[in-house]
């Protein structure tokens, strides 16, 4: 793992854009390790006697470095492959930077740090590049989707909207209780997402809106209604609610309820992908209402250092609780905050799932080609209030209908019929099929039972016999 | 046996575990290249490498948070705290992520992490350097606290803290780091958690007291021999859970009960063995049960005002011979 010696890299004159490269050739292996060792080209590696002799560089690094470069002189370098479409637009913009453009001496003495008090002549300037996914963009083939699955989305969508219909109602009803924060609106981003991950390997983990990625990751409508009304059969056995929704075998790590604490943990999932070994990811979501907190810049920052296999997804539905984005950020393009990380960060819009998806494939594939972490921005909007109790006056005159004239679900029936991949009547009937469902959801969490009393003592340790204090 | 310092009974507990179970990693502030702020770590840089002997910035939310992302992923993490003052800044990650997961997620996720560091005032460092964890930690259901006295159980006790699937807070102490005792060399030599330790018999009066509490218990109840008294010195080395049948057991016999805590006396580790043993033993007590604490205040700095603040051998004696009614 990288120690936490290095100041920022001077050879660096941009955050990487998903396409970005390094010295080495692009998407090299641990690049920034290297080059932290004084490494900064193959000829530099090929002199070397051993990997393991450079500072920073353990038996893992080695073994992948030693693979990337005999690969490399079969002349394909691994990075080229991939990327294939490049995305639509690209919003470049030129700031000012601390950072030098220029290659800095090598330090003398072998030192540990390659800061160097020798100030360039300003003023410095550096280009971002950031990646753009608009709707409207992306057809179901040019990223993957055979047109059967089109309609796999179109249904996973409707679940989490119908589901979430009836939360409503059954909140009024008196079946579920304590908060209840509603996705509807927004259901493009969970949809999107897990279709672009490998489900129950790459791990993800969100805020305590949760319902819609729950459902998009094969939490039943049975175990979630089940969970919402403290049933022991729900996926949290009764004990998390709305806010707490788990499935360990689908890697679904949790619905999280204070505000950005999660984000740390999602650093520690990967962490343990890379520990490991396995190429797997961690998508790690939250609101854009979380990243005030310092928890978002300790994560991402532990996730630059350690290059972990994580995509931050910021959903910024335009909203924390009655504050609106532009009120509370001194930088409201939230995207350009992974500026400060040296990550890859793009922007995405929310209401298409292609749009979504197509982000968040090469914010994934990126780190396969360069390990590094990124950011995405997913620009998305909650058409319920904050929870089930909040009026949302706070909104604009028309502000809402204007949004829901945007709706991902009609859009993407709207694509289905353009495209000949179904007909109304097809998709009325796949609407009928998942309310159906959804009342028999409700039916089953209606007759289930509530945990036995004594599963209050459950769960909290391992050891069965621990002495409670009762 | 052999005779070691406590720093390298803990740093031996954990270099067998991580030998022993390659999920095992530390993580922490200056663990690795400077080998550790107290030197506890010293050495495993080399041992185990970048990859499992981690430095992080000072990042104690951060990298406590992943601690526990990678546990929940199937890692079994050390996070050590520079010291437990610092682990506040965490303390979100240590009281409401660490031990809620495995509960509210139903039991899907465990949490096997071990949060070390040292605890408790060392010495003139002012307030905010200061601070006794183990009633904070100790009040959250899900956390179990460890916290000893001597380099054995310290390696005993750290061996079998690795190896719990639970979340474990385990509290050290800057000042004993360099003291040297013995420790078992067997091999595997590990102590269950929730066991309390007799150090010395007695029949007068019992002392319930952890951690450095413990070595003042030592030294009163040596004064107290030289003045006739014969003082049963119990450290319970876990405080949650706290095996408070040894405990008991002793108040049965002697009558009569004190307890040292270096935590502040309101809601502390003393109010809570109070209360158990008045629940559980009243009708054997024939003095009131009274503590040696600091006083409610914040850890003052100038040296006459430190030593005011710290339990000490005096005061305990004094405790002692109150409830023996011997004054
Ligand atoms: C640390 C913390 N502070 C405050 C809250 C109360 N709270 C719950 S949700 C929320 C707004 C969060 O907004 P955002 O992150 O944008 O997510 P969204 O609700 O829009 O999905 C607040 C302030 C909390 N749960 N945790
Ligand atoms: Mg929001």
């Amino acid at each position: 793992m990288a120690d936490d010696t290095s100041g920022p890299d001077p050879n660096s004159g941009s955050n990487g854009s998903l396409n970005g490269g390094a010295d080495l050739p692009e998407g090299f292996p641990h690049a920034s390790q290297l080059k932290q060792a004084g490494i900064t080209s193959l000829a530099d590696l090929h002199d070397l006697e051993s990997l393991e002799d450079l500072a920073g560089i353990g038996p893992a690094y080695a073994r992948d470095i030693q693979n990337a470069l005999e690969e490399s002189d079969v002349g394909a370098p691994a990075a080229e492959a991939a990327n294939g479409a490049s995305p639509e637009a690209a919003t470049t913009e030129k700031r000012p930077s601390p950072l030098s453009e220029e290659e800095s001496e090598a330090p003398v003495g072998g030192a540990a740090t390659q800061q160097t008090t020798d100030i360039p002549e300003g003023p410095l300037e550096e280009t971002v590049t950031y990646e753009t996914y608009p709707a409207d963009t992306y057809g179901h083939e040019e990223i993957g989707f055979a047109d059967e699955e089109v309609l796999d989305l179109l249904r996973n969508m409707l679940l989490q909207r119908r589901f979430e219909n009836r939360c409503r109602q059954m909140y009024q009803r008196q079946k579920i209780s304590g908060f209840l924060h509603l996705y509807i609106g927004q259901e493009a981003v969970s949809t999107g997402s897990v279709n672009a991950i490998d489900l129950g390997e790459d791990s993800v983990i969100t805020a305590y809106r949760d319902h819609g990625m729950g459902l998009a990751m094969g939490i039943t409508p049975e175990e979630g209604m089940a969970e919402l009304f403290g049933k022991e059969a729900g996926c949290s056995s009764g004990k998390g609610g709305s806010m707490h929704f788990f499935d360990a075998e689908k890697k679904m790590m949790g619905g999280h309820a204070i505000v950005g604490a999660h984000l740390p943990l999602g650093a520690g999932l990967a962490f343990a992908h890379k520990y490991r070994g396995d190429d797997n990811v961690c998508l790690c979501f939250f609101g854009d209402g979380a990243m005030h907190q310092g928890a978002f810049r300790e994560a991402c920052n532990l996730a630059g250092i350690y290059e972990l296999p994580i995509v931050f997804v910021c959903e910024n539905n335009q909203y924390a609780m009655g504050t609106a984005v532009d009120r509370a950020f001194s930088k409201p393009d939230l995207f350009k905050h992974g500026y400060n990380f040296d990550f890859p960060a793009s922007l995405a819009s929310g209401m298409d799932v292609f749009s979504v998806n197509k982000a968040v494939q090469d914010h994934v594939e990126n780190y396969a080609r360069n390990d590094q972490p990124s950011l995405l921005e997913v620009r998305t909007y909650r058409y319920q209030g904050h929870s089930i109790t909040d009026p949302a006056e706070y909104r604009g005159e028309g502000e809402l209908d204007q949004r829901q004239s945007q709706d991902a679900i009609n859009r993407l029936q709207d694509y289905i019929l353009e495209r000949d991949l179904a007909t109304e009547a097809d998709m009325e009937g796949i609407d009928e099929a998942v309310k159906q469902r959804v009342k028999d959801a409700i039916d089953a969490a209606n007759e289930a039972s509530f945990p036995d009393e004594e599963a209050i003592y459950d769960d909290i340790y391992t050891q069965d016999d621990y002495p409670f204090i009762a | 046996m052999a005779t070691l310092e406590f720093r390298t009974a803990l740093r031996e507990a954990m270099s067998e575990e991580m030998e022993r179970d390659d999920d095992i990693f530390l993580i922490g502030e200056e663990v690795a290249e400077y080998d550790g702020a107290y030197k506890v770590s010293e050495g495993m840089l080399d041992r185990f490498g970048h990859d499992r002997v981690i430095d992080s910035p000072i990042s104690e939310l951060g990298f406590a948070g992943l601690g526990i992302g990678a546990a929940m992923n199937g890692l079994r993490p050390i996070v050590e705290f520079m010291t437990f003052n610092f682990s506040f800044v965490a303390f979100d990650q240590v009281i409401n992520n660490a031990p809620n997961m495995r509960y509210m997620s139903g039991g899907q996720f465990e949490v096997p992490i071990v949060f070390r560091g040292p605890n408790g005032a060392a010495g003139q460092l002012g307030a905010t350097h200061s601070n006794s964890t183990e009633a904070l930690y100790s009040n959250i259901p899900g956390l179990k606290v460890v916290s000893p006295s001597v380099p054995d159980d310290g390696k005993g006790l750290l061996k079998t803290a690795i190896r719990d699937d639970d979340p474990v807070v385990f509290l050290e102490s800057e000042l004993m780091y360099g003291m040297k005792r013995e420790v078992s060399e067997e091999s595997d030599y590990t102590i269950p958690i929730g066991s309390a330790r007799v150090a010395r018999e007695g029949s007068d009066v019992t002392i319930v007291a952890h951690s450095k509490s413990y070595h003042i218990a030592m030294d009163a109840a040596e004064a107290l021999g030289e003045q006739g008294y014969e003082a049963e010195v119990i450290d319970p080395r876990t405080i949650k859970p706290l095996d408070i049948e040894t405990i008991v057991e002793s108040v049965v016999k002697t009558n009569r009960l004190v307890v040292i805590d270096e935590s502040t006396p309101f809601t502390s580790v003393a109010s809570e063995i109070t209360h158990q043993v008045q629940d559980r033993a009243f009708d054997y007590l024939d003095a009131p049960i009274l503590r040696v604490t600091p006083p409610d205040t914040p850890a003052p700095y100038a040296p006459n005002l430190m030593d005011a603040y710290m339990p000490g051998v005096d005061e305990t004696v004094d405790k002692c011979l109150r409830v023996l009614y011997a004054e």
